[in-house]
């Protein structure tokens, strides 16, 4: 349809009401979309979820290729790990947890009864988009809500064409149409529309702060995060060779877009020169003060973070800077004598360049750390290489983040990648980050439970309910018309082919990802 | 009542139409429509109401839509009803996305009224001078209108009362559903068109059977007949496409649309004529003069109704909002299945049948009396006109089951005398 053919003489479309009846209309075509998908059983959802997320897996190259280029952020590899994460893995790791059925606890005399939130709103940032497209919508179809995909703008084409791709494979997996839906060309004004229509039920909001505050501040329910800050202890009990392989590992991986990437690096004296040694042979360039102020200048500008520098290779920024270095070089160290405001290199850098600081001792070092996540990046994530369970702790319990990955890359830990943490791409940063979820964002947190309790008097008998299930009724028939289709009502095509059908075969399913994955990893990460 | 209602309604007897007033008092209906917004009605003691009657499909997008709203206030800010005579942007705008959407390519032009009888006199008026023949068919119980041409087309309750019926033979009606009868009346060659209602509305929404449309299409072109279809309510997605004749795979010669086509903020309507038929346009352009017909503020509301029902969500809603409804109406009409006998349904086009001539009669009051406005066809009582809205809340379907369950129950007690079996 041509826009021209409706909007050449009067245009209402960036109005309030224009925007308002665009946002009202998906949302209430979702809320539909839910109320058949709440009367879908246990297997028809985890077929839904596994279809999408089998999709998404076979499209993770394709579309890392095609973030890259619309983006200019990150390196196709490790896209392709991260869109791999987030279907296989992500389905894995929760295939077996029920978000259906209702449990009971017989002990404590109660029945619970999972209640999906309803429509979900969310927004996509530009560093990871399929990843995080695919994460969302995962979640979203394992709870059986619906969700409203809202693009970033610099990953607005890929986005948009990724969605519709699993929105294809949902519903020929028999999901409710229009349960998964993406918004063509967003603008902040209707985005703001969608997030403060009362027919959004939760903001799932990811990306950068203004809009996270934005979704807060929206009136209704939000799970959004904060970004990142990480600092990284290197104490001196460390294997240093494996925590330097580890941090470069972390560092160059998708070019730091991960907002889970180290920022800071803090040692002690007595780790330094191992330390230093250890990063250059992992092919690190330790920058001299020239090279140092040449980059803060780049990187910094008197708005903030240089755009242009996000998720680029250590060798292109190098070159903006006219900094020399060898070709193969991955990441960029900046030592810093300073941690704070007088620093900018002491705040979040979505790119390979990596702060070095070197502290006095052990005390001074966690103050430092807790120096750097008072800048920005409270409540997400630090990392620490130590063998010291003492020092773990300590560091650990000094730190205003809610996620510590130790001795491993914190760009991949603390995101679940390379932790048992839970996979995620939206890393909830708690009180201290001014949100109200401290974890990694999971399905759980997008359904709520109607718990039924007894009286505890030991009188009052409980209930048998292990015997009645749930009645999960499927779709809706069509209603018949008369005149087009003369046999008698329609009932709708059982949608179980396919179908996973057991516990077992889920189990199976699940170890051959594992195999699968764990070949995955090995190649991402040398 | 209120006394301020009760001193209303003697004056809208006074001034305005005594007999109305009167009757919708009689049947139970105390309605004096105050507020309204979305698909909610208020009346002026300031109950609400869910509206399921919609005035057959003007407010298919809600009372006052917002957008609808914003496109006319906008629009008066250039626009007025403009010159009827001239060359107008807007007119010219909403013809051809018209067209765009038309249910055949050949739908070349729109001609405007003001409404939509004046729209079917048009309308039948293009036929004759297309075809130089003066008959026109159409089905018993048929309502296209009050004008002149409109009102002897329908059943003539209407026309004789204004002793204007047809007394020359040129207004043949034939019994929906009977394609022996229509050839019949065709046969002679010497009828201009057949003017057909996709679903006849204020019959009670009979479903055309399986072929009959396109078999009097096809008898149509036997004869050299027009076929005119009139989608005053069956247009505008009602069906979930955007033509109810598109489902029956009909294309028209000449369409009509009206009602819903400016969502109920500006009369207007809209005669689609193909290149065949519109002869006159070029033979004499001011043969037909409307100085309302075509008011542009009334053209730029409508190309936004086109565009928002067009939106694919639109298409969703109405399949969700028919089959959700029609588990609910099925499960009322099992329950109360002496009474409530069958359920007519496309999309959300939805003629419930009541086991009564004037079966639908009470239980429109009782509706009524829940907060549902949901009207009886006109023609035929015992069927009541069930309208949602193209754009109705999952919310207000639940709610309308929960008050019709109530309602059906009240009026099948009043009617069949009998406390219900438990069944
Ligand atoms: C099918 C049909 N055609 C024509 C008309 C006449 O439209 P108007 O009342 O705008 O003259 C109506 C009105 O109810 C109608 O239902």
């Amino acid at each position: 349809m041509q826009d021209s053919l409706f909007h050449s003489l009067i245009d209402i479309r960036e109005s309030k009401a224009g925007l308002l009846g665009k946002a009202d209309l998906v949302l209430e075509r979702a809320r539909w979309a839910t109320s058949i998908f709440e009367r879908y059983d246990i297997q028809t959802t985890i077929n839904i979820v596994k279809a999408v997320s089998d999709a998404a897996f076979e499209m993770a190259e394709e579309f890392a290729g095609k973030a890259v280029e619309e983006t200019g952020f990150g390196i196709k590899e490790h896209k392709k790990t991260k869109n791999e994460m987030a279907s296989r893995y992500l389905f894995n790791y929760y295939v077996e947890q029920d978000f259906v059925n209702p449990r009971v606890n017989e002990e404590k005399k109660i029945v619970e009864i999972p209640r999906p939130a309803g429509v979900i709103f969310a927004l996509i940032p530009s560093t990871n988009p399929i990843a995080t497209v695919n994460y969302k919508i995962i979640l979203a179809l394992l709870t059986r809500n619906a969700i409203v995909i809202s693009p970033h703008p610099a990953a607005q084409s890929c986005s948009y064409e990724a969605v519709q791709r699993l929105i294809h494979a949902a519903e020929k997996a028999g999901a409710p149409e229009g349960i998964i839906q993406v918004l063509q060309s967003p603008t902040i004004p209707m985005v703001e529309a969608f997030m403060t229509s009362p027919k959004t039920n939760v903001i799932l909001a990811t990306g950068g702060t203004p809009m996270v505050r934005s979704a807060y501040s929206s009136s209704n329910p939000a799970i959004g995060v904060g970004p990142g800050n990480v600092p990284v202890y290197v104490d001196s009990t460390a294997n240093i060779k494996m925590a330097a392989q580890r941090i470069i590992s972390s560092k160059s991986f998708d070019n730091s877009v991960l907002c889970t990437n180290e920022s800071v690096l803090i040692t002690v004296p007595e780790a330094e020169n191992s330390l230093k040694l250890a990063l250059k042979a992992n092919k690190a360039h330790i920058c001299s003060k020239e090279d140092t102020d040449l980059l803060r200048r780049f990187l910094f500008h008197p708005g903030g973070f240089n755009v242009e520098a996000i998720g680029r290779s250590a060798t292109w920024i190098a070159n903006e800077c006219g900094i020399r270095l060898p070709s193969e070089t991955k990441v960029l160290i900046a030592p810093i004598s300073q941690i704070g405001v007088e620093e900018e290199l002491s705040k979040e850098k979505l790119c390979p360049v990596l702060s070095y600081h070197v502290a006095n001792d052990e005390k001074q070092a966690f103050a430092q750390a807790r120096a750097v996540l008072r800048l920005s990046g409270a409540g997400h994530s630090a990392a620490i290489h130590a063998e010291s369970e003492e020092t773990i702790l300590n560091y650990s319990a000094h730190v205003e983040v809610y996620r510590v990955v130790v001795n491993a890359p914190s760009s991949q830990g603390a995101a679940g990648l390379e932790t048992n943490l839970a996979p995620t791409f939206t890393v909830g940063t708690g009180y201290f980050g001014r949100s109200s979820i401290g974890d990694n964002i999971g399905p759980q947190h997008l359904v709520h439970w109607t718990k039924v309790a007894y009286n505890r008097d030991e009188k009052v008998v409980f209930g048998n309910y292990h015997e009645i299930g749930k009645d999960f009724p499927g779709p809706l028939p069509e209603a018949e018309i008369e005149g087009l289709r003369p046999s008698s009502r329609k009932q709708p095509t059982k949608i179980t082919q396919n179908s996973v059908e057991s516990a077992e075969i889920r189990k199976e399913i699940r170890r051959l990802i594992s195999e699968e994955l764990k070949d995955l990893l090995g190649k991402s990460n040398g | 009542m209120s006394e301020a209602k009760t001193e209303f309604l003697e004056r809208s007897k006074k001034f305005w139409n005594p007999g109305k007033t009167q009757d919708w008092i009689d049947f139970g209906v105390d309605l004096v429509i105050d507020r309204r917004e979305g698909y909610y009605l208020y009346d002026m003691d300031g109950r609400r109401l869910l509206d399921f009657h919609l005035n057959g499909g003007t407010y298919n997008l809600g009372h006052r839509n917002p957008e609808l709203v914003e496109a006319l206030k906008a629009g008066t800010q250039r626009f007025d009803m403009g010159n009827h005579h001239f060359p107008a942007l807007a007119r010219t705008a909403l013809a051809e996305a018209l067209k765009e959407c038309a249910p055949s390519p050949n739908l070349q032009y729109t001609a405007y009224a003001s409404g939509g009888g004046e729209a079917i006199d048009i309308a039948l008026k293009t036929a004759r001078h297309a075809t130089k023949r003066k008959k026109i068919i159409s089905i018993k119980k048929a309502y296209h209108g009050h004008t002149g041409l409109a009102v002897k087309a329908g059943d003539d309750r209407f026309s004789k009362l204004f002793l204007s019926e047809d007394v020359n033979d040129e207004f043949i009606q034939v019994t929906f559903n009977d394609l022996t009868e229509m050839e019949d009346a065709l046969k002679g060659r010497d009828v201009a068109a057949v003017i057909l209602e996709t679903i006849p509305a204020t019959y009670g929404f009979p479903m055309p059977n399986e072929g009959y449309l396109t078999s009097v299409k096809r008898l149509c072109e036997k004869y050299e007949t027009l076929y005119i279809a009139d989608e005053v309510q069956t247009g505008l997605m009602r069906t979930g496409a955007m033509w109810g004749c598109m489902k029956y795979g009909v294309e028209p010669d000449i369409m009509v649309t009206g009602k819903g086509i400016a969502g109920g903020m500006y009369p207007l309507a809209c005669v689609l004529i193909s290149e065949r038929c519109g002869g006159w346009l070029k033979e004499d352009g001011f043969g037909h003069i409307s100085t309302g017909g075509g008011a542009e503020l009334g053209c730029i509301v409508s190309i936004k109704t086109l565009e928002i029902v067009q939106r694919p969500e639109v298409a969703t809603m109405v399949r969700y909002i028919g089959n959700f409804l029609r588990t609910g109406l099925d499960e009322i009409r099992q329950a109360y299945s002496d009474f409530f006998v069958e359920i007519r349904q496309h999309g959300v086009i939805m003629g419930l049948v009541f086991n009564d001539v004037q079966g639908a009669k009470p239980v429109m009051r009782h509706l009524y009396e829940n907060g549902v406005w949901a009207i009886f066809s006109t023609l035929d009582p015992s069927v009541l006109q069930f309208k949602p809205g193209l754009l109705l809340s999952q919310t207000d379907a639940e709610e309308v089951l929960r008050r019709m369950a109530i309602a059906v129950e009240l009026a099948r007690n009043e009617v069949m005398g009998v406390k219900r079996r438990k069944l």
